[in-house]
Formats: structure tokens, sequence, C-alpha cells
């Protein structure tokens, strides 16, 4: 099959959907690659980088589309684009298909198949198409460079000769992978970074980032489960709204910057940081707004545009973060598409199947041999398991603790006890029995296996093999045995007697040899 | 030699051999303690062989000779690898000699008594103590002469199976007769039943006929174990033959046989329960073989498994700053340690801080791990054992688990439907990549599937351990 991609029309966009090496790794699959000439242009790779790479290039976009049959592109098509598709021909790209019917129309009329990136089910299998989240991540980390270019200070804290710098407080809400990503970008640059979601189950991965959490004082039964809706934010009640603001309201005077990146699939964006808080922000600080294109988190948030409050706080309202990224974009989103095509392409023989059987092939396809196949049915898998709810372990208090111990104390005094008068009463009864001789040998006995109970445990547990090897050899103590018995006057005791000496000392000698030669190897550094 | 003095030599050589196993708390200390133990060995040979109560010295020389000869060969030419094997070869030697040494004494009872009066006073060492015998003391000798026999028959078939599996000579599977563990509850109560007929004079036949159950037990016991759980047999094995020793002791009446015997059965009885504590499983469940059973369907395990060269394990290894190696049983069969040491040598060249996770059932012999890597010169001090090392893992760039399966299981933690639940494993999924060396798709000696090959920061780096190792030397730089 041929695999086209188009330069993308839409104004400002700068990414491709195919990069010389991900063709590369088409071309593996058994496909040919093609593009219309200087799609990539803006994100660095020329068309004389594609041709060294063998992709055909083509001069228009009406060219490669009678070219190809798999048109691969970035950003959604344009009426006329998708107007232009074949019966037969399948498009991938971020599509939209709930915002876009329209669109779903037209592909479904054309007897075109639509590969909807933006579709592409959350699991883990299917991570490595997930467009949405590389995308996002290239966000993020633009984010917090676009607000490091727009702040007038250091990120990292310093004492230097000419005096000391305090680090960057950064905010940071919403902990989705842009989220994540500006953490790991900003807790990298040496700023002190606080994060705030939703969903409390990310606590742990904030952490790990090297943020700290905002706990809201709350009860767990009033927060949505997260798992219900993909691991995705659900909408929250009312009176969480009003304690997540009042945080919000407390942290605005003290923080430098704020990148928000909070999203709710289906609805616009919440509106999280109001005008009063930007009031209260120190001039000179930053507001990054991720979720501009649906309305911002912010009050004061323009779409596509950097404003500057009447405090002197910039307000970032960018929607092309990862465009602005183009080179890195493309590659990953190429990566993105790529791996889609080898699911497509079981065979690794050029041969395009599309399997509607299989669920991340089935969730992303929008529009499919005349028919529109969206939404999808659930996916059989579910993208991440229920959480279950945590039991809470009690905070004892000290006077409980000390029941608790003592009860313990006495319990196993209890134990010892009955323990010891179990034993003795054993070994009266032995003792009522046993001659005089057995019983000094018992004595003997019982204290030797005290001495060994506890010389043993302080063994270190690298050493049990060596620990082995010479038990091993002192049991050949039985030796002595043989020896005492070598010299009967009846003949076949002496020869029994000699047999037991002689693999005795084999056990002697080769336990205490090959200990030694283990211990020997146990070297420090 | 007097036997006051044979007496001093036996308190020096109980004092030795107990501070020869103390000293096994350290590295350092156990280069010393072997010597001790060298050392009450040839003191306590010693006086017996020159006190009053031995013969025949010449014999007792050749085959002293003989045996130190077969015992320096075994010795030198062991592969660190065969270390599971020679210690279950060398357990059955201990129950043969137990078994041996109970029949002399059987025999030598019946000679002694036929003896008249006169010929009794001319007798030296173990039939002179015989003779001194009153009815009782002769009832009670016959008890421990059976148990001697009993244990030390055990123990010797037991070993003889272990080492055959170990070796790979017998199947490792666990494999069972019909009737399963009736047939070894029926054999153990026939040599009870034994044990009363020969207590009550019943003559010798019937400590043959109890030694041929014996042998059986021990057969059809160790026939029933497999795999990982290996070592909880070999550290059992151990502490029968130290029983089986100290029955001996009290058959002949020798003390320091009934100290160094309770030394090494206590020292086996702990190891087994430091093992059997590691899995999380009883010690009785271990012996009748096989896994716990399940309380309802196993979590259902998510993802892919995915592969990855060995350019890819090179390239984050490069990255990592940290590293946690975890061996298991499969480094031992590739043979891959000299593999793993020169990889941890390259890498701590390059400044990175590389450490080994040892679970206690690494292996099929306690302390297994720790043997192959100083044998492969892996300093000690960077092999750690879990409870050391287990909090580590979150801050840790990679983590290589080579060739070991159910001691890095989450299922342990996570799933309480699953039938390791509750062992405690190593928690190396929470580094933040794991790469495992593995040769197939396949679940380990439990069956039991693991979810750790399936985590998002996993990846499988199948093939042998050592060619995969030997493939990813070069590209460390």
């Amino acid at each position: 099959m041929k695999i086209g991609a188009l330069k993308e029309v839409f104004a400002g966009e700068n990414r491709v959907a195919m990069t010389p090496d991900s063709a590369a790794q088409l071309v593996k699959l058994g496909h040919t690659c093609a593009i219309e000439a200087g799609a990539g242009a803006k994100a660095g790779y020329s068309d004389a980088l594609y041709a060294a790479a063998g992709v055909e290039v083509h001069k228009t976009a009406t060219a490669l589309m009678a070219a190809c049959d798999v048109i691969v592109k970035v950003r959604g098509p344009e009426k006329a684009e998708a107007e232009a598709l074949k019966a037969g021909q399948t498009l991938i790209s971020f599509f939209w298909p709930a915002q876009n019917p329209e669109l779903l129309e037209i592909a479904k009329s054309r007897g075109a198949t639509v590969v909807a990136m933006d579709m592409v089910p959350r699991i883990s299998r299917a991570q490595k198409m997930d467009a949405l989240s590389s995308m996002a991540n290239i966000a993020g980390y633009r984010a917090v460079i676009e607000a490091g270019s727009n702040f007038g200070r250091f990120f990292t804290g310093q004492v230097t000769a000419a005096g000391k710098v305090p680090p960057a407080k950064v905010l940071i809400v919403g902990a989705g992978v842009a989220g994540l990503a500006a953490i790991g970008t900003a807790v990298s640059l040496g700023a002190i970074v606080y994060a705030f979601d939703v969903r409390p189950e990310v606590a742990e991965q904030i952490e790990s980032m090297g943020a700290s959490f905002v706990y809201l004082e709350f009860d767990a039964s009033e927060l949505p489960d997260g798992a219900a809706t993909g691991g995705y934010a659900a909408p929250s009640t009312p009176a969480f709204q009003a304690k997540q603001l009042a945080k919000f309201r407390e942290l605005a005077p003290e923080v430098d910057i704020v990148i928000t990146t909070a999203l709710i699939p289906g609805r616009p964006a919440p509106k999280l940081w109001t005008k009063e808080m930007v009031a209260a922000m120190k001039p000179g600080s930053v507001v990054v707004d991720l979720a501009a294109e649906r309305g911002g988190n912010c009050d004061l948030t323009v779409m596509d545009e950097k404003i500057i409050s009447d405090n002197g706080v910039t307000i970032v309202g960018y929607t092309d973060f990862p465009s602005r990224m183009a080179a890195q974009a493309s590659t990953l989103y190429s990566n993105n598409i790529r791996h889609m095509l080898t699911d497509l392409t079981p065979k690794k023989d050029g041969v395009i199947v599309h399997n509607m059987e299989d669920d991340v092939i089935r969730g992303a396809t929008v529009a499919y041999a005349g028919a529109i196949t969206f939404p999808p049915p659930p996916p059989k898998i579910a993208a991440i398991a229920v959480s279950k709810p945590k039991e809470k372990v009690k905070e004892l208090t000290p006077e409980e603790r000390r029941a608790a111990e003592s009860a313990a104390f006495r319990a196993q005094t209890r134990s010892q006890v009955g323990l010891l008068v179990a034993a003795g009463g054993l070994l009266a009864l032995v003792g009522a029995f046993a001659p005089a001789e057995f019983m000094q040998h018992f004595i003997v006995f019982v204290l030797a296996c005290f001495i060994g109970f506890s010389v043993i445990w302080n063994v270190s547990h690298s050493l049990h093999t060596p620990l082995m090897a010479v038990t091993n050899a002192i049991s050949g103590i039985v030796i002595l045995g043989a020896l005492l018995q070598i010299g009967s006057g009846n003949w076949l005791v002496v020869v029994l007697a000699a047999i037991s000496v002689l693999i005795a000392t084999i056990n002697i000698v080769g336990g205490f040899l090959v200990t030694r030669r283990m211990l020997a190897m146990f070297q420090k550094s | 030699m007097s036997i006051g003095i044979v007496s001093a030599a036996y308190i020096a050589a109980a004092v030795l051999f107990i501070l020869s196993l103390g000293g096994l708390s350290g590295q350092e200390s156990a280069k010393r303690a072997v010597w001790y133990g060298i050392a009450g060995m040839a003191l306590a040979v010693a006086a017996t062989v020159f006190s009053p109560d031995v013969a025949n010295v010449w014999v007792i020389a050749l085959m002293v000779v003989i045996g130190s000869a077969l015992g320096w060969i075994v010795a030198t030419r062991v592969q660190m690898t065969e270390m599971p094997q020679l210690v279950a070869a060398l357990h059955s030697f201990v129950g043969l000699a137990a078994v041996l040494i109970g029949y002399n004494a059987d025999l030598e009872l019946t000679r002694v008594l036929a003896l008249d009066e006169g010929a009794k006073t001319q007798l030296i060492g173990f039939a002179a103590k015989l003779a001194e015998k009153d009815a009782v003391e002769q009832a009670i000798l016959h008890v421990e002469v059976f148990l001697g026999v009993f244990i030390g028959a055990v123990t010797f078939t037991g070993s003889i199976i272990a080492f055959g599996k170990l070796a790979g000579k017998v199947d490792g599977k666990a494999s069972k007769l019909p009737g399963g563990h009736f047939l070894n509850a029926a054999a153990a109560i026939g040599s009870l039943v034994l044990l009363v007929m020969y207590f009550n004079g019943a003559g010798i036949w019937s400590l043959g006929l109890m030694t041929l159950l014996a042998f059986f037990i021990g057969y059809h016991l160790i026939m029933g174990i497999g795999g990982a759980d290996m070592p909880v047999v070999v550290s059992m094995l151990n502490s029968y033959s130290g029983w089986a020793a100290a029955a001996i002791g009290f058959t002949l009446g020798n003390d320091l046989l009934i100290v160094t015997g309770a030394l090494v059965g206590s020292s086996g009885a702990i190891l087994s329960y430091i093992m059997c504590k590691a899995m999380n499983r009883s010690f009785i469940s271990v012996i009748l073989g096989g896994f716990g059973t399940t309380t309802g369907p196993a979590m259902e395990v998510v993802g892919e498994q995915i592969a990855i060269d060995a350019e890819g394990v090179a390239a984050a290894l490069n990255d990592a700053d940290s590293i946690i190696i975890i061996p298991g049983y499969g480094m031992a069969v590739a043979q891959a340690q000299q593999s793993v040491s020169e990889l941890t040598r390259k890498l701590r060249a390059a400044g990175k801080t590389v450490r080994f996770a040892i679970h206690p059932v690494a292996g099929r012999l306690p302390g297994h791990m720790n043997v192959l890597l100083a044998e492969a010169k892996v300093p000690y001090d960077i092999v750690m054992e879990m409870d050391e090392i287990n909090a580590d893992f979150p801050t840790t760039d990679v983590a290589i688990v080579i060739g070991s399966n159910d001691i890095v299981n989450p299922a342990a933690q996570e799933d309480p439907n699953s039938p390791i639940a509750g062992m405690p494993v190593l928690e190396c999924w929470k580094a933040k990549q794991v790469f495992v060396s593995k040769r197939g798709q396949g679940t380990g000696y439990s069956g039991i599937e693991n979810p750790l090959f399936y985590k998002e920061n996993t990846r499988m780096f199948y093939g042998d351990a050592k060619k995969s190792l030997d493939a990813l030397l070069p590209l460390i730089d």
C-alpha cells in the first residue's frame, strides 16, 4: 500500500505526520511512502531528506491524494480535503468526531475509512499510538518553557556573591500527561513545584516526579471515581469546587508561575483560576493556560494570545504548543502513526487488514466501508482496574498502643510459660522411665539444641550455602561411632565400620575443603 | 591416651564446632571459622584413634587416606553451580553411615551378650560399654538404634533423590505413586509396628524390614517435591543428617556426637524455617508438595509482554544511575554469573550504583546466588538481602531480573486470590524501568502467571541469559 502525508493547511501548523525516519520504518512493513512537497519544511525536514529516505515527493495535494491508499495528517481534514477522499481510501489523523459530525458525514458519503488518532482507547497495549498523550507531553514541557521566557527570574534558587535568589514557586493544576510533563520540567529547572488534581490517586505520581501534592481536606466518598471515566477527570461536586477555589486563593499570592491543564472530556474547561486570583498574584508572575482551546481555566485567558493583566501578570493562552516544537512533535506523532499502521499491517507484508474485532482499531475507526462507526462500543478491557476502597489504618492513641503492647507481651509470656510447662512435663515423663545414663546424655542434647538455635540465627543469609557445607562436614563426626566399633571381633562389624569410616571421611574432607573454597571467593569491593 | 584426656579433647572439639558455626555470621570471620571446624574435627578423630578403645588402626588409616583423597577430588572439581547436588550427595553419606553404624550396634550387642563373663572383661571400646548394660538400658539402646537407622535411611534415599533432581538425572517435577502420602503414612505406621516388635526382641530382621520401609519413605517423600521447593528439601535433609548423628550418639553414649548432631540438626531446621517463611508457606505444605489452594479466580492480567533487544537495554543502562540486578535459578542454569559480573564491573566503572537483590529462596540451595556471585568475583558488599533493598526500588532507575520469576511476582501483594498471596517478594516493579531476561513466555515453577511481565514499565529481554548478556556487554560504554 502507498502511504502519503499531506502538507498541513491549517494556519500556523508546523507539524508533519511523516518523518524520513518513520518512512523508513513503514517501508519495513512492506509499504511505500509518499509526501506532498514542502510538507516537512516547517518541522525541519526538507524534501531532499525525504527523497533520500526513498519517499516519493508529489508536487500537489491532489496528485498525492490520487496516488495514495492511505493518507496521514496531523490536524483533522478541512472540508475540501475530506471531500477529496476516494472510496476505499483510509485517512489517519486527529478528527474529533464528536465535534465534527459534518466531516464524518462527508467521509461516510465518500466511502472512505477514517481512523481518528484522538479516539485511540486508553489501554496499555495502545499507549504506543496514543497521540493525545505524546502531544500533551510536549505541551506540558513547552508550557514551562513559555512560562520561563515570560518570567523575569531564575527558576532555581541560588546564593551568589551578588546576593541570594529565591527559587520560583510553580503551581500546576491538573496532573494528566501534560501536567506531569510540566512538573518534571519545572522540577528539573530547580523550581519548587506544587501540583493539584481532583483525582487523589495521582498524588503518588505527582510526588514521584518531585512535586508536592496540594491536599484538600475531604471525605473520600464525596470524590468521583477516576477509574470509571478511563482515567480522565470527572466533573466535581459544588462543595468540592468551593474548597478547591479556597485553596487556590490561599496559594495565589505565593506562586510565581501557574500552569493549568484541567480538561474534562466533552465539556468546556472548568474555570479554576479566577480574576481575583490573578489580581492577588505578584507582578511579573505568569499564568500558562493549556486549556485555552476550550475556553481556558483562567478567567482572563484569550485564546491564541499572550496578554498582560492590569497588575502585570502575563497570561499565555496559546493553543499550539506542540506545533511550536514541530521537530519533536513530528517525530513522536509520526511514530504514533507508524505504530497504528504496524497494528493495521499484522503480517508486515504491506497489506492493510482493517480488523474491526480488535479493540484498538475498532475504537479509533470512526468511519468504515460507507458507514459511521462512531461512537465505538465500550472496549472489552477496562482501561484501569477499578480502585478498591482503601482500608484506613486507625491511628492509635498512646494509651491504646501501650495497652496493645502489654496485651501482646502478656500473650507472649503465656505462650512461653505454656511451652515451658509442657516441655518440662514431657521431660519429667522421660526421666521417670529412662535410666540415669540416658538422662545425662539427654541434658547434653537439649543444651546443644539451644546453643545451635541461638548460634545459627546469627548466620548471615549470604553464607547459608557455606553453612550447609560446613554442617555437612561436621556431621561427618559419625566417624567416631565407626572408629569405636571397628575394633570388634565380628568381621561383618569390622567391614561395615570400615565402610562408614570411608564415607564419613569423604564427607569431612570434601565438606571442609569446599567450604574453604567458597569462603575464599567472597571478596569485598 | 587416657579416657580423661580423650574427654577433654571432645570438649575442646565441641567448643570449636560451636565457634565454627558462630563465625559464619560475617564473611571475614567465616574464613577463620572454617579452620576452627577443621581443628575440632582433627582433634576429635585423633583423640578417638589414639584412645585405648580402638583397634585395627591400619584399617582405619587406609580408609581415611582413601576417603580423604576422594573428598579432596570432589571438593576441588565441583562447579559452584553444582553446589546443591554436592551438598545433597554428602548428606546421603551421613545417612548411610548412620544406618551402618546402627546395624553394627545391633550386631555387637548380640555378639557381646553371647560371650561369657571372662571374655566380657577383655572387651574394649563400644563392646565394653555394651557389656555393662542392664536389661532396661539394652531396651533403650534398641530404641536408639532403631531411630538412628530410621532417620539415617530416610536421609540416605531422600538425599540420593534430591541429588538426582538437582543434577538433572531425575525429572525435577513433583511426582508421586498412586496413593500419594497414604503410602508414606502406611510405611511410617509399619515402621512403628516394627519398632514395637524390635523392642520386644524380634531380632535383626525387623530392623532390616524397617530400613527398607524407611528407604521407601525417603525416596517417595522427595520424589513428591520439586523445583523451587528444593531449598527447603536440602535444608530439611541437612537437619535430618544432624538428628541421625545425634541418635547414633545416644546409641554409643558419645556426648560429642550428640552435641554435633544437635548443632547440625538445629541449623538445618532453622534454614528450613527461613526458607518456608520466605515463601509464606508452612513446612507441612512444602513437604506435602504442591502450592496452596486458591480461594477464587486469579486477577486477570491486562496488557501485553513487550519485547526489547540488546540495544534498547544497553541504551537504558547507559542512561541509568542506579541499577539493581535480581538473579534467580535461571542465571545458574545458563551459567551466566561471569557475564553478570562483567556487566556489573563495566557499569560500576562508568560510575553507576549497581547492587544485587537476593531473595531467600532464589536458586536451589539457601544462599545459592551469593555463592555464584562470589565465584564470579562480585564483591559481597553490593549483594543485598531482600529486606535491606526492597525499600530502594522506587528510587532505582533500572531493575534487571535474570532468570527469576515467582520471587518478583507482584500478584503476591496485589491479588489476594493468588496461590502465592502474602509471599514476600522483591518489589522490582517499583523501579522506573524493569528488564526481564527470560528464555520464553512460559510461567515459572509454580505455573502462576506473573503480572510483572505485563506492566507498563517492564520490557522482556528474551533469550538464554548468558547469550543475552554477552550480546549486551559490548554495547555498554
